[in-house]
């Protein structure tokens, strides 16, 4: 039972991250309808960001955790200015391949500049409280905590804010709002900087909880994001949250119970077939074509 | 119904006068073959050299299969790679423990055949989503599928697992490069210039009409997913004898993008931009290796460059008339001339 | 015995009834026009026949055969072509190859004759090419053969839309706002176009119009939808009179 319990703090762990990442994927495609590849290396940017202050900076970790995000948000929107928005008008899978060179160049700068896996030092003294036969520890609980708190943040700026309304209103028709005296371009600006935001801060709560960082860390946790996207319902923001927590949940009951080898194995085919039940995710809704 | 009856011309005797390229390719082929026999068995290419063009040819087969389903489909598939693994442990798996050892050569071209097989087996269990999912959604199917394929070869100890396969003979000579290179190429636009080929391109502009058109949809996809599927698992073969050592992890998704750069640096729906694609960005690294791992750096820089300033990459939607077959070029000018002879022949 | 016969097909979006009990029987050679206000159901009805919907109830019998169930393809190829409301041409391809495409239902070679250009292959393509480019010459498009379908003026997308609907080689053609975008002298070149396809095709037709012009001007009998009920069915003149239709129509622009 508590092993149970135990595995479940660690899929609300991996799950919050995975989720952070995936609503910077939802939130940039329910705007331009674009899938950001590079967003799963800018999380890793964010992991090195966090690197960097923490080691050379020395400072504690809610400055490294803001510095982190605002780091990689300013990245995003330089991104978004210099290689998307001139794409926005070409064939949509040339936006992709652009963002899948911009991923590239990430992975492989990084590389150049740093050959080696990085270690971070621990920002917050780990504390493990033990009740019964659980052990909790608070940096499990910090990252969780932390994470929920920024959905929620986000949830309300979606939800109840101007900017979020023009967001909303960019994902539902494009030609329309500019009418209405919104400037598309600044809310697409904003929209990259939160989402990518949310990825840094992803990036540096995974470098506290695994601390061993490299370049090539975000293809993979990139690409799982990207599933608990679909997942949710692409371009749905509640959805990527519970695409990331159904994600984290399984992979870690997978790895509890079954050779840890399985895992991905596992993972994939369960999304098959979720998108064989549900083809357009959980709480996507499906657009049928007019004749 | 009052049916619009045809005459059947026949070709006149100065057909190849009309397009003067009537022997290009067989003298092309022939001549390719011929002085790649002559490398392989005269040795007088540097072997670095031998390799890089194995190496090219493998990445056009890559490319211009998964034009096919990218360009001229329209969808986004991820797992090529995947696809490529399928062909690339087959045929190991046939040469190292089934075929006797000393005859292994011989067998190659079944070794390598069964490869493909087996992945245009797989390219058709992967056909069946995409009947009902289209866009973003199948390129997760295709996503899903490559890490199976990835995940299933590192859980199975008889092929090695994560640590891989090894022990093939060097197999992979210049002259069944070319000889496969050639054959794909010349398929897929078989292929292209069919009406199964205009199927597949409808698909891409608005499958809707296109099934009210009468074109049997799933049919057409089931085709391209097989046929595109089949020349990335032969890929994978000959991938697999010129390396002479495989594991999963080289087929992950990072292959697939290395395959979609060539297809959409070349362009999309043009077996000519394929093959540019492919030449360019194999010897391009190659060129680049001083830099180092600097080169990983200047390459997507110079592909994002690439996608601004155009985006439908080289040749996009356009072919070189090499590639188009002689009866396409010709069949309306022949249809004019009847015309004007004896306007009366038609209705 | 009639070519087509529409028994009493129902069909329903999320519980909405798009289109109720609709019965029509059409005798080969007939043109036939449904007309009604915006949102009456009129295309739903076409994408019925033609297989996009499958019918919640009722059944569609082309010649005795049962069409409820098959795919569009399928629908296609047993005889019922159509074109679209808004224009639904193969954009970026030729205007040969968006007519040859049509010929899919027809080709008698093989996929592997197609990948090794072996065969039957070249006869058939020399077969549908020609055929192709007669019906492009009759439509008078022989001349844009290779030009890119987007490329064409709006008036000849339209011709072209319902040139690729003949290459199927219909009994039955479905036309879905033939005049749209058309000015009245357009329109009566049109009137005398559909007559002309008619007899040149032996094609029984079924058109929506809202141009009443079009419709009292050519179609034989009527059929009135009005939020998925027909209302009304007949002659042109029993219409014209038919008070119940002048009702649906209030409030719309009723040219006669």
């Amino acid at each position: 039972m508590a092993y149970i319990f135990q595995q479940a703090l660690n899929a609300l762990q991996l799950g919050s991250i995975y989720a952070l990442i995936a609503l910077g994927y939802t939130m940039v495609y329910g705007i331009l309808t674009m899938i950001n590849f590079a967003h799963g290396d800018l999380f890793m940017v964010g992991a090195f960001f966090c690197f960097i202050i923490a080691v050379y900076l020395h400072l504690s970790f809610i400055p490294t955790l803001l510095l982190s995000m605002m780091g990689v948000a300013f990245l995003g929107v330089v991104i978004e200015r210099f290689a998307y928005k001139p794409l926005r008008n070409a064939p949509r899978v040339s936006a992709i391949i652009t963002a899948l060179g911009v991923g590239l160049f990430l992975e492989n700068f990084t590389l150049a500049l740093s050959p080696y896996p990085k270690h971070i030092p621990p920002l917050l003294t780990n504390v493990t409280w033990t009740v019964g036969s659980l052990s909790l520890s608070s940096l499990q609980m910090i990252v969780i905590v932390l994470s929920l708190c920024l959905m929620l943040i986000l949830d309300f700026i979606v939800r109840h804010t101007k900017a979020g309304m023009a967001m909303r209103a960019i994902s539902w028709d494009k030609t329309v709002v500019p009418l209405m005296g919104v400037s598309v371009n600044k809310i697409i600006s904003l929209t990259f900087a939160i989402g990518t935001g949310l990825g840094g801060a992803a990036g540096v709560m995974y470098g506290l909880a695994y601390p061993v960082i490299d370049p090539y860390m975000g293809i993979m946790v990139g690409w799982k994001a990207f599933i608990c996207a679909v997942v949710g319902g692409i371009g749905n923001i509640r959805g990527a949250m519970i695409g990331g927590f159904i994600l984290g949940g399984v992979e870690i009951m997978v790895a509890a119970f079954l050779p840890s080898t399985y895992r991905d194995f596992v993972a994939f085919t369960l999304l098959l077939i979720l998108l064989i039940v549900r083809p357009y995710g959980i709480l996507g809704k499906p657009h049928p074509q007019k004749v | 119904m009052a049916s619009i009856k045809t005459a059947c011309y026949t070709l006149p005797a100065h057909w190849h006068t009309l397009t003067g390229n009537k022997y290009f390719w067989p003298v092309f082929v022939l001549a390719g073959l011929a002085f790649c026999m002559a490398v392989d068995t005269f040795d007088f290419v540097d072997l670095y050299l031998q390799l890089i063009l194995i190496y090219v040819g493998i990445n056009i087969i890559l490319t211009v299969s998964l034009n096919l389903i990218n360009g001229y489909m329209g969808e986004f598939s991820v797992g090529h790679a995947g696809f490529m693994a399928v062909g690339a442990y087959i045929a190991s798996l046939l040469t190292v423990y089934v075929f006797p050892p000393g005859a292994v050569g011989v067998f190659f071209p079944l070794a390598i055949l069964a490869g493909g097989i087996g992945a245009a087996l797989v390219g058709f269990l992967v056909a069946i989503p995409s009947f009902k999912t289209r866009g973003d959604y199948l390129a997760i199917v295709t996503l899903a599928f490559c890490m199976i394929v990835k995940s299933v070869l590192e859980n199975i100890d008889a092929v090695g697992g994560p640590r891989g396969l090894l022990g093939m003979e060097k197999l992979t000579t210049l002259p069944w490069v070319f000889f496969w290179t050639a054959l794909s190429v010349w398929v897929i636009r078989n292929l292209v210039y069919s009406n199964f080929g205009r199927g597949v391109l409808s698909i891409r502009e608005d499958e809707i009409a296109s099934d009210l058109m009468s074109v049997n949809t799933r049919q057409v996809k089931i085709i391209a997913f097989v046929v595109s599927s089949f020349f990335a698992g032969i890929a994978g073969g000959l991938f697999a004898h010129a390396l002479q050592f495989i594991n999963p992890r080289m087929f992950d998704i990072l292959k697939s993008t290395d395959i979609l750069i060539m297809v959409y640096l070349g362009g999309i729906a043009s077996i000519s931009g394929s093959i540019l694609g492919a030449v360019i960005y194999t010897i391009l690294l190659e060129i680049l290796r001083p830099l180092g791992i600097w080169r990983m750096v200047l390459m997507p820089l110079m592909l994002v460059l690439l996608m601004i300033y155009r985006p439908r990459g080289i040749m996009g939607m356009r072919e070189a008339r090499l590639f188009t077959p002689l009866r396409d070029l010709v069949t309306e000018k022949l249809w004019r001339q009847k015309k004007k002879e004896a306007p009366d022949a038609t209705d | 015995m009639p070519l087509i016969e529409i028994n009493k097909i129902t069909h329903r979006f999320a519980g909405l009834c798009a289109v109720s009990d609709f019965n029509l029987a059409v005798l080969p050679h007939e043109l036939i026009g449904i007309i009604g206000p915006n949102g009456a159901g009129k295309t739903t009805v076409f994408n019925l026949i033609t297989g996009v919907y499958r019918a919640s109830e009722g059944s569609i019998k082309l010649e005795g055969k049962e069409l409820v169930g098959l795919t569009p393809h399928q629908i296609t190829s047993s005889g019922i072509a159509r074109t679209f409301q808004n224009i639904r041409l193969f954009r970026e391809l030729s205007v040969l190859d968006n007519v040859r495409i049509a010929h899919y239902g027809q080709i008698a070679y093989t996929p592997a004759e197609a990948l090794l250009h072996i065969g039957r292959f070249h006869a058939e393509e020399k077969r549908i090419t020609n055929q192709a480019m007669d019906l492009l010459s009759i439509f008078k498009l022989d001349e844009s053969a290779n030009e890119k379908a987007k490329n064409l003026p709006y008036g000849l997308q339209r011709r072209l839309e319902i040139a690729r609907a003949l290459a199927t080689e219909p009994r039955l053609l479905l036309l879905d706002e033939p005049a749209a975008g058309m000015n009245p002298n357009e329109i009566i070149q049109l009137m005398e176009f559909i007559r002309w396809i008619r007899q040149t095709f032996s094609v029984t037709i079924i058109l929506i119009e809202h141009q009443m012009r079009l419709v009292m001007g050519i179609c034989e009998r009527l059929v009135v939808l009005d939020f998925g009920a027909t209302i009304a069915q007949g002659l042109p003149s029993q219409i014209q009179a038919n008070p119940k239709v002048m009702e649906a129509y209030l409030g719309e622009e009723v040219v006669l």
